[in-house]
């Protein structure tokens, strides 16, 4: 049960990367972005390829963030030049994904059980063996150090990134673009920036999913914009605040280990797995219908809303 | 400080619900110049103002501001020169930012957005004093959010952000429309203050007569997408409602329609 739910948390830091992508989109630009169930697979698929031709796996992941923003960078040129509504511009960017991560992977998978991962180094810590000792899967601890720090670091880049100028224009952009151009900045410039952090994270922790499951698959983005979504908003919900920026990006973090907890509990339960999806999916749709379950309920009780 | 000349803007070009909202106008203003604009649903006020900010491109003619030809700017470029408060509270500021990050914003208008520090502690001070000057409180609010605020005070706190940087000019495009009375007379002396003590150069549309008149040492009014009225200096301090209904019977030519602005 342990390595169950410790294998849980060190999945969620992953995804947690993933999370704070998806929120960057939709709470802060206010755009539901689909291009990420494309650009999730480009970085596994970049990081696959890369790692397998050798390349440092570090490295590696940094080339498919780098593809991951150049994805964000096609949506939002849809979106912004083109004047293609945005959730429209995303959906086509995803189709278009599909068959571009198929020729970079020039297959539908690739394995990389062979091969050393970002970590593989964090197996052979001093501590490692005594944990084995006792039963526990080193693989799992590696992993949640190296999730969790990567998240420290992300975190730390986005709270000082959405506090500069440039930051806070986009943020501001989300909010009111009437406003935002009439202040002299332009709109179209700052939602290409956003769209492309967003993607481009998705796709590193893409790449990063893809070094935890030993393979790449074209397949493995499916659904992935509701997980995103489910994290965010179970982030918000248990751990969120209005006030503090530090607070939310902490919120999106625990989201993500949440819904991979959950994810752990019900499949321990004894849920098929390939309910997951509807599962997530209304769970979901729970979380958004919440303010309109909770203003039928005062109406019940004879109040207003 | 503005020279408009002969600007024509038509909408829905074709289709039966063609509209010509900008029929040659031209204005020219000093600096200095604190103009009010009134006129009927339709007139073209709001229609001049967007054309000023660059909302949409003209069809024709020319717009200068400060000796800048700004014609063919984009919008977010023109706002170097521009402050803006438009008649919706919720459009001037960001709902979801806290007050001072929205005064941050504004100060850098016109400024190209680096990686640096999005808000310094010495502007919380600047900010904290010129919210004092409002005397609605907000001082003591810098980081609350904005949209926890009331119609008026988010319309005072987007007449302070259009300000903060001095604006060639201010556009203030009836900017008490969707406030209380007593509210809206507030927001107005304010409006009134701040042009004074910057020695702005502006334009103000309003629905109100009596405001119109108050307000300002120059009245234009419009119809049809053209100036058909422009009284300033002695003449207008000593102007009245029956005045301006007068001269607006005679100026366009035809007796008053069942027009709203008289409702003002």
């Amino acid at each position: 049960m342990l390595n169950i739910i410790l294998g849980a948390i060190a999945l969620g830091s992953l995804w947690a990367v993933m999370t704070m992508g998806v929120y960057i989109t939709y709470r802060l630009l206010d755009i539901a972005d689909l291009s990420v169930e494309g650009s999730l697979v480009t970085g596994a698929a970049v990081g696959a390829v890369c790692i397998t031709g050798g390349m440092n796996p570090w490295l590696a992941t940094i080339m498919a963030l780098l593809a991951g923003m150049v994805c964000g960078l096609a949506t939002g040129l849809l979106h912004t030049k083109l004047r293609i509504p945005p959730l429209l511009a995303g959906i086509l960017t995803m189709i278009a994904l599909y068959s571009i991560n198929l020729r970079i992977m020039g297959r539908a998978n690739i394995t990389l059980l062979h091969v050393d991962s970002v970590f593989t180094p964090l197996q052979n810590l001093p501590f490692m063996a005594g944990l084995e000792a006792q039963g526990i899967m080193t693989k799992n601890v590696a992993i949640l150090i190296c999730g969790l720090l990567i998240c420290f670091v992300v975190s730390a880049f986005l709270y000082w990134f959405f506090g500069t100028e440039i930051g806070c224009s986009i943020r501001a952009t989300g909010n009111n673009q009437q406003m935002v151009r009439a202040l002299g900045i332009n709109t179209d410039t700052m939602i290409l920036l956003g769209l492309m952090l967003s993607n481009g994270l998705v796709a590193m922790s893409g790449a990063l999913i893809a070094q935890n499951q030993s393979y790449a698959d074209v397949q493995m983005g499916t659904g992935s914009i509701v997980i995103g979504l489910a994290s965010v908003i179970i982030g918000e919900v248990l751990f969120g605040s209005t006030k503090s920026f530090k607070r939310t990006l902490l919120a999106m973090t625990l989201g993500a280990i949440t819904y991979r907890i959950i994810i752990a509990l019900v499949l321990k339960a004894g849920m098929p797995a390939n309910d997951l999806k509807l599962f997530t999916a209304i769970t979901v749709a729970i979380c958004l219908a919440l303010p309109q379950i909770k203003s039928w309920g005062r109406k019940l009780k004879g109040g207003h809303n | 400080m503005l020279k408009i000349d002969n600007i024509y803007k038509t909408f829905n070009i074709g289709t039966i619900n063609e509209k010509h909202a900008l029929n040659g106008l031209s204005l020219h203003l000093q600096p200095g110049d604190f103009v009010t604009v009134i006129g009927g649903n339709g007139a073209g006020k709001s229609t001049m103002l967007n054309a000023i900010s660059g909302v949409w491109p003209i069809d024709s003619g020319s717009i200068v501001i400060n000796g800048n030809d700004v014609t063919a700017l984009p919008e977010y470029k023109r706002a170097i020169h521009l402050g803006r408060v438009f008649q919706d509270p919720m459009l001037g500021s960001a709902a979801n930012m806290q007050i001072q990050e929205n005064l941050a914003l504004a100060l850098r208008r016109g400024k190209k957005r680096t990686l640096r520090w999005g808000i310094t502690a010495q502007e919380r001070e600047q900010y904290h004093d010129l919210l004092k000057t409002l005397d609605l409180g907000l001082e003591d609010r810098l980081t609350s959010k904005v949209g926890l605020l009331s119609g008026g005070q988010r319309q005072a706190l987007t007449l302070l952000m259009a300000t903060l940087t001095k604006p060639d000019l201010l556009l203030l495009d009836e900017h008490t429309a969707a406030l209380d009375p007593k509210t809206a007379a507030k927001v107005l002396e304010i409006s009134d203050r701040i042009i004074a003590e910057n020695k702005l150069t502006a334009l103000m549309v309003t629905h109100n007569m009596h405001d119109a008149i108050t307000h300002g040492n120059r009245l234009i009014m419009l119809k049809d997408g053209r100036i058909i009225l422009d009284i300033a200096g002695e003449e207008k301090k000593h102007l009245t409602v029956e005045d301006l209904l007068a001269k607006f019977a005679i100026a366009a030519g035809e007796e008053m329609a069942n027009d709203r602005m008289l409702l003002g």
